[in-house]
């Protein structure tokens, strides 16, 4: 299966330790940028609740939802823990000329 | 012309509840003040400092006083002492149960696990059916028959609201709930908010409880003694008193089923000592608007938006002035609530919540 890679922004655009949304053709993902920066990418919206966790806090390699605190391993997708029980999705990315490209 | 007020239905499994999900009110996008990224991300940044500080203030507070309560026990000396530790026991537990359940009160996860065990426990709250029923509290913030932790329904039980300044009936659900969850029972109201996979942790808790709870009475058996029970369980009653002084405040007499917590939460300026002791949660539409912030950025967080509130309450007693009467005036019509107007700096409420409430609070 060939992957579909789209381009999401310029890496200069994410902060390190930090998380931004992006939307594309309906659906919605967040994009990270870990303290070693490096890119991972997840859907953007909890699984617990329909909250974007763009909004949240990225702490090394944990994204806390803004709601209710739940917390992920955006690596890996990982539910961490109450209250949220089921694993985010999770896609690869790529870094080509200094823009960031996701695979969905 | 009169208007037949809304018969509200508290019941989680009750009709309210379920119009709430029919219409769209239950899990909506809730107004959020506008902050710059970078702003938001220093005000939700986690420190251990100031919390490290705070717990040894009220712990080792705690030992001093219980100590010397016990100390002088059987002379007049022990009162002051006892009701000072009961406050801390009863009404300071309140505030690290909320804010370590949160997971914002320390950065190292096990300093807020530990600290939340210690506080459910001194506040007779199972830890897991409450972490979850005040997931719902942030989710649906008083929407009728969704959020489990109205503390005044309308029309409100005043008798029940003095009696709980003591907790006496708090202390004797918590008591039931923790007995029912101890024999393996959990309610057909917390199945609505407790993910099946947790439940047999929450009738862990509930045993382990018990058997401290069994434990203390026999020590005070052995010793023919109720010192035991007055430094183990019986703060929650006399020591309760403040956290209902300052948690009525939160939402009392304010608005119902909407999706802004500018017209449902109210923020109160408060003396430091009570500020101490409630975690800052007088900031509290604050809180709801952005729960990841630590409770110490709280003020800092208030200072930054508030040209978007409604002016805060500028003392408890400002609070109760307004509060008082509506309840009142809700035993007569259940729709009428206060009002929160907003300073010409701040962005209208929504049109379609603001405009079909403003006759009911009238």
């Amino acid at each position: 299966m060939s992957e579909n890679w789209i381009e999401v922004c310029a890496t200069d655009d994410i902060d390190e330790e930090d998380v931004m949304r992006f939307d594309h053709a309906g659906r919605t993902f967040a994009v990270y940028r870990s303290p070693d920066d490096q890119f991972f990418a997840t859907d953007g919206l909890c699984t617990h609740e329909h909250i974007h966790l763009a909004d949240g806090l990225v702490m090394d390699e944990i994204i806390e939802c803004p709601k209710h605190n739940g917390r992920f391993n955006y690596k890996t997708g990982e539910a961490k823990g109450a209250p949220v029980c089921v694993n985010l999705k999770t896609y690869p990315v790529k870094i080509e000329d200094g823009a960031v490209f996701i695979s969905i | 012309m009169t208007t037949q007020a809304t018969k509200r239905d508290y019941d989680l499994l009750g009709s309210s509840g379920r119009t709430a999900v029919e219409t769209g009110l239950a899990a909506a996008e809730w107004y959020h003040t506008e902050i710059a990224r970078k702003e938001m991300k220093a005000l939700m940044q986690r420190s251990d400092a100031p919390a490290i500080r705070d717990t040894i203030i009220w712990l080792g507070s705690m030992i001093a006083l219980g100590g010397l309560g016990a100390y002088f026990w059987g002379s007049w000396l022990c009162v002051p002492l006892l009701l000072a530790y009961g406050v801390l026991y009863g009404s300071a537990s309140d505030s690290r149960w909320h804010e370590c359940g949160h997971g914002t009160a320390f950065k190292t996860r096990w300093m807020n696990d530990a600290v939340y065990q210690i506080a459910c426990f001194m506040i007779m709250r199972n830890p897991v059916t409450w972490r979850w029923s005040h997931t719902r509290h942030h989710t649906d913030t008083v929407i009728v028959g969704r959020d489990p932790e109205i503390a005044v329904m309308r029309p409100p039980d005043l008798v029940r609201l003095v009696v709980n300044f003591f907790g006496i009936l708090d202390v004797w659900y918590a008591m039931v709930d923790m007995v029912r969850n101890a024999f393996g029972v959990i309610s057909a109201a917390e199945k609505t908010f407790i993910p099946q996979m947790e439940q047999p942790k929450a009738i862990r808790i509930a045993r382990i409880w018990l058997a401290i709870y069994v434990a203390t009475i026999a020590v005070a058996i052995a010793m023919g003694s109720i010192l035991p029970l007055v430094l183990v369980g019986l703060p929650r009653i006399y020591g309760a008193w403040h956290h209902v002084l300052t948690g009525l405040l939160q939402h009392g007499g304010l608005a119902d089923n909407v999706i802004d917590h500018r017209l449902n939460s109210r923020t109160v300026y408060m003396n430091p000592i009570s500020r101490f002791i409630y975690w800052n949660m007088n900031y509290h539409v604050e809180h709801h608007m952005f729960p990841m912030v630590p409770y110490h950025a709280l003020p800092q967080l208030h200072a930054m938006i508030k040209h978007d509130l409604p002016v805060p309450n500028p003392s408890m007693w400002s609070g109760y002035r307004e509060m008082v009467p509506a309840f009142l005036r809700q035993l007569r019509n259940e729709d009428y609530f206060l009002k929160r107007e907003l300073p010409p700096t701040a962005r209208p409420y929504r049109e379609e919540f603001h405009n079909e409430l403003a006759p009911a609070a009238q």
